[in-house]
């Protein structure tokens, strides 16, 4: 079994990170009653001893020893002590220690630059041996997971530093980008700048970024706060809507360790990212019928290097509450998955040109299902020429935490181009003019070129991704294959 | 006479742990027709043939261990294998011949090829050395692995390799598992290509199933509802049973199983020549226990119905095309061109085998004009029945049926390989864009030697 380690930076990626430790604890305590280490929970957790000063790692063994207790596999970054302190005061600090803790006071000023170029070189060999102290406690590290956001500085600038720095020093390890983008309506008017100049380096040392947008979370949180049963007495039941099991909402909490009074208004929205981890690694910590270990991942969905940025969904939002599982509830988990309003970027994917997709399946569902609504669903999704059966698909036996199966598609498709496309005229307009522009170049590193440099890469990436789409719908030849003389 | 098989790759070692638990549900059924000296003597034979028992003691007594060498990148699917057996109570994997290691070959098979496979050479070559150890005769290996993911093809691709030189003189034949057509791995096609390239230079046999056909069988034949990834692997392992379990040449006057169907008797009468080794089974009756009961099959039926599927190229029984005639090389009517064979293998199981008539599979204008009459087609019987069927007839054909699957592959990856989409990947562990060439450019070899049959 292979390990993987989160590094969280900045507001954003320490409060996703918040979530997604407490729904794994969770959802491993649903799966391991009788509190043994084993083999799925080391993926991402310590075993430790902690009567020693430096708590001592408790070997996994067969899989059978009782869990002491657990550590995080987490570097946590940021350069201000607000987040990262109400973590370790709240009920998951016991997680985390402090020799995982990077922090300073002063925070990035929504700048890039300085997050990056300052914080990022000053902090530089700190964070290299945090990193490399959680490296050194994994058996057989398979993957980063770096969790930030675009649009501030800490989560861009400090996130893309670490980011660099993880290709430098552990080049076989993968390295998984989950990044937040701004929505257009950002408070941050930096944002743009920020968001620009970290893409180009995701661009260059990520290995697969999965975007996540704040207006398409919010929106789906809309969407389960309206399905699901009223909270409060006295509000008239709407027929039929009492069915939905409030705990299974893949924004819900419940069954965690942060109690519901303690709950943070982005919990909700960073809920779905979490489940979003959890999902996507499943299949690599459980058992199932048709495996799918992270590195698939990359191989099956990204066909050209640069071209890895994946568009994600997560089905169904809720379950309801009868147990019953007719075909055709399942057959909609499968329909949902491609509509625009379960997308977690703002993108509609069925309208644009698909290079890959993954499907990846918990819980009860068998190969059959899959392969019925794949050939269901194939008319009316445009693939690219050369890869017409471009599906991915994973099995795992375990389903998520209060639901009876689950779907996560990762897309390599042309929709995402519009998001970058959006973001590139948020920045032009700033741009045009120099607005801010000066606030950067203070920073000792940053060079004006910087930004001519971003905007070239991002203007190729979508060129890229246009250029592919002008094929979409054509018939394309066969190409002719090799002749054998006779 | 002995196998030794090797398990690569999460299919390999889920198809290898179902064959065993077929295998000896098979031996240890029901076998009413037969007396019960010749039945001590098939399961001896069995035994023998697939699993191994310290210190000789009773039958009964000790609990076979089969002879396997288990090979996988991550330890998930070897694990679950290893608890599948222990808890079937009859047999069980034999302890220390497992490798595995870590991470997995993720769908890759450079990754698989060239660097899994050289680092597990040493410690998986000495396993194999002493599970042959442990054989009086071994008659060769069988690898099970699939053609898709990274682990079976890229792994199973080099072991073989290994096998071929470590052992030159015995004979190795590859079991793959072809992927559904879409839906399993995307770089699938990639993959086989690859492997298939490579196995043709080292394997003596490769005997393809091809998971599209077996999910039919599932679902038409079999009735089954919900096809999981187990009742898949169930129907092939019964496939790979219906030809591996003893059975006699016709004529042979041995009394016992000991000196039948060896892999190299097998592979003697079916594979004559060296350019011409890709083997496909076809069998019938396939049919769920319930509807056993209400069946009746005469030998006459079955062969009448076994021979159209081979000409017609029907992977089952149901829906097989009866407008595909045979007719001599000489005409050039339209008629739909029929099957064309290099050789046959015909396994009868059950009652009255002695009476089949088996002259159908006999004709010449079956076969490709150059192979001579009298090698085109052995017939290999025993009265023993099969799995519960009364009677059942198996086709072992080396013949143009996997070659419009083969040629889609290659088709579907040279596009691909066209636009250079998912290459970089390969690079990055050790390939070169000419080793696809030297693939592609083996493989449209194949397929032109098979097509101009």
């Amino acid at each position: 079994m292979t390990q993987s380690i989160v590094v969280q930076v900045g507001q954003c990626g320490n409060q996703i990170g918040c979530r997604f430790w407490d729904l794994a604890l969770r959802e491993h305590a649903s799966r391991n009653k009788h509190g043994v280490f084993d083999e799925p929970l080391s993926s991402f957790f310590r075993n430790v001893d902690t009567r020693y000063d430096d708590p001592a790692n408790i070997p996994i063994g067969i899989g059978k020893n009782k869990i002491k207790t657990l550590k995080a596999r987490a570097v946590l970054i940021d350069m201000e002590e607000g987040v990262v302190n109400d973590l370790l005061k709240g009920p998951l600090g016991d997680v985390f220690d402090c020799r995982q803790l990077i922090t300073d006071v002063s925070g990035s000023g929504n700048n890039w630059a300085v997050g990056h170029m300052m914080y990022g070189q000053q902090y530089r060999e700190e964070i290299t041996e945090s990193i490399r102290r959680a490296a050194e406690q994994c058996d057989c590290l398979q993957c980063f997971f770096v969790l930030h956001s675009m649009g501030g500085g800490t989560g861009s600038g400090v996130g893309t530093s670490v980011l660099s720095l993880l290709s430098d020093e552990f080049p076989d390890v993968y390295r998984f980008v989950t990044a937040v983008y701004p929505s257009a309506e950002d408070d941050v008017i930096t944002s743009p700048y920020n968001s620009v100049l970290a893409m180009h380096q995701l661009t260059q040392h990520a290995d697969c970024v999965l975007p996540v947008e704040n207006q398409a979370l919010y929106d789906i949180c809309h969407k389960i706060s309206q399905a699901l049963p009223p909270e409060k007495t006295g509000k008239r039941m709407v027929g039929g809507h009492s069915r939905v099991k409030a705990d299974s909402a893949v924004t819900a909490s419940a069954g965690g360790l942060v109690k519901k009074s303690d709950e943070k208004p982005f919990d909700k929205m960073n809920n779905i990212v979490a489940n979003l981890l959890l999902n996507m690694t499943s299949s690599a910590r459980f058992e199932g019928s048709l495996n799918v270990d992270l590195n698939e991942i990359t191989m099956n969905l990204v066909p050209f290097p640069q071209l890895h940025y994946l568009v994600s969904s997560l089905t169904p939002l809720y379950a309801l509450s009868d147990i019953n599982l007719p075909p055709r509830r399942l057959d909609q988990m499968f329909s949902d998955a491609f509509s625009k309003d379960h997308q977690l970027i703002k993108a509609d994917p069925k309208h644009s040109l698909y290079l890959a997709c993954a499907l990846m399946l918990r819980g009860n569902v068998e190969i059959s299902d899959v392969r019925r609504n794949i050939e269901r669903l194939k008319s009316s999704l445009k693939f690219i020429h050369w890869n017409q059966e471009g599906w991915k698909t994973g099995l795992c036996s375990v389903p998520p935490v209060g639901q009876p199966y689950s779907l996560l598609t990762l897309a390599n498709n042309t929709c995402i181009r519009h998001t970058f496309s959006d973001l590139k005229d948020r920045f032009v307009k700033l741009y045009k003019r120099k607005a801010h522009v000066h606030h950067y170049t203070h920073v000792d590193g940053m060079e004006m070129s910087q930004f001519s440099e971003s905007l070239e890469s991002l203007t190729t990436l979508m060129k890229e991704y246009e250029g592919l789409e002008t094929n979409m719908g054509r018939i394309v030849d066969d190409v002719h294959r090799l002749q054998i003389a006779s | 006479m002995s196998i030794v098989t090797l398990q690569i790759g999460q299919c390999g070692n889920q198809i290898g742990g179902e064959l065993f638990s077929t295998i000896l549900e098979d031996a240890f059924g029901k076998a009413s027709t037969v007396s019960k000296a010749d039945n001590e003597a098939y399961i001896d034979e069995v035994l023998e043939r697939f699993f191994h028992r310290p210190d000789s003691g009773k039958r009964n007594e000790v609990i076979p261990r089969a002879r396997a060498v288990m090979v996988d990148m991550e330890p998930k699917a070897i694990a679950q294998s290893m608890l599948d057996a222990k808890k079937s109570g009859r047999w069980v994997y034999p302890k220390g011949q497992q490798f595995c290691q870590k991470r997995g070959s993720g769908n890759n098979w450079a990754h698989g090829y060239c660097k899994h496979g050289p680092q597990a050479q040493e410690a998986v070559m000495d396993m194999v050395q002493r599970e042959a150890e442990k054989c009086d005769r071994m008659s060769g290996f069988l690898v099970f692995m699939s053609l898709a993911g990274g682990t079976g093809s890229g792994v199973g691709a080099y072991i073989t390799e290994c096998l071929r030189d470590h052992f030159p003189h015995s004979f190795i034949t590859n079991q793959v598992v072809a992927p559904y057509n879409t839906g399993e791995v995307i770089v699938q096609n990639y993959n086989a290509l690859l492997t298939l390239s490579h196995l043709y230079q080292s394997s003596d046999a490769l005997l393809i199933l091809e998971n599209d056909q077996v999910h039919k069988i599932c679902m038409q034949l079999l009735g089954i509802k919900n096809i999981s990834f187990r009742d898949i692997n169930k129907v092939i392992a019964h496939k790979l049973a219906s030809v591996l379990q003893p059975v006699k040449p016709i004529g042979s006057n041995f009394p016992s199983y000991m000196h039948s169907n060896h892999i190299s008797d097998m592979l003697t009468s079916i594979v004559p020549h060296p350019e011409y080794k890709l083997l496909t089974m076809k069998n019938i009756p396939q049919m769920s226990e319930r509807s056993i009961a209400y069946s009746t099959f005469t030998w006459s039926g079955l062969l009448k119905h076994l021979r159209q599927m081979l000409i017609a190229n029907a992977a089952m029984e149901e829906g097989i095309d009866w407008q595909v005639k045979v007719k001599s090389s000489t005409s050039h009517s339209s008629a739909i061109q029929h099957n064309k064979s290099i050789a046959n293998l015909l396994l009868l199981r059950g009652k009255d085998v002695n009476t089949a008539n088996v002259d159908g599979f006999q004709e010449s204008c079956l076969y490709a004009p150059w192979v001579p009459s009298d090698a085109v087609c052995s017939v290999w019987a025993t009265p023993r029945p099969f799995n519960l069927y009364e009677k059942s007839a198996t086709l072992l054909s080396n013949s143009q049926s996997p070659i419009a699957a083969l040629n889609t592959v290659v088709g579907k990856a040279w596009n691909m390989f066209a636009s250079r989409a998912y290459v970089h990947q390969y690079i990055r562990y050790g390939l070169a864009e000419e080793d696809f060439v030297d693939s592609f450019a083996g493989l449209e070899q194949v397929i032109k030697s098979y097509s101009e049959l």
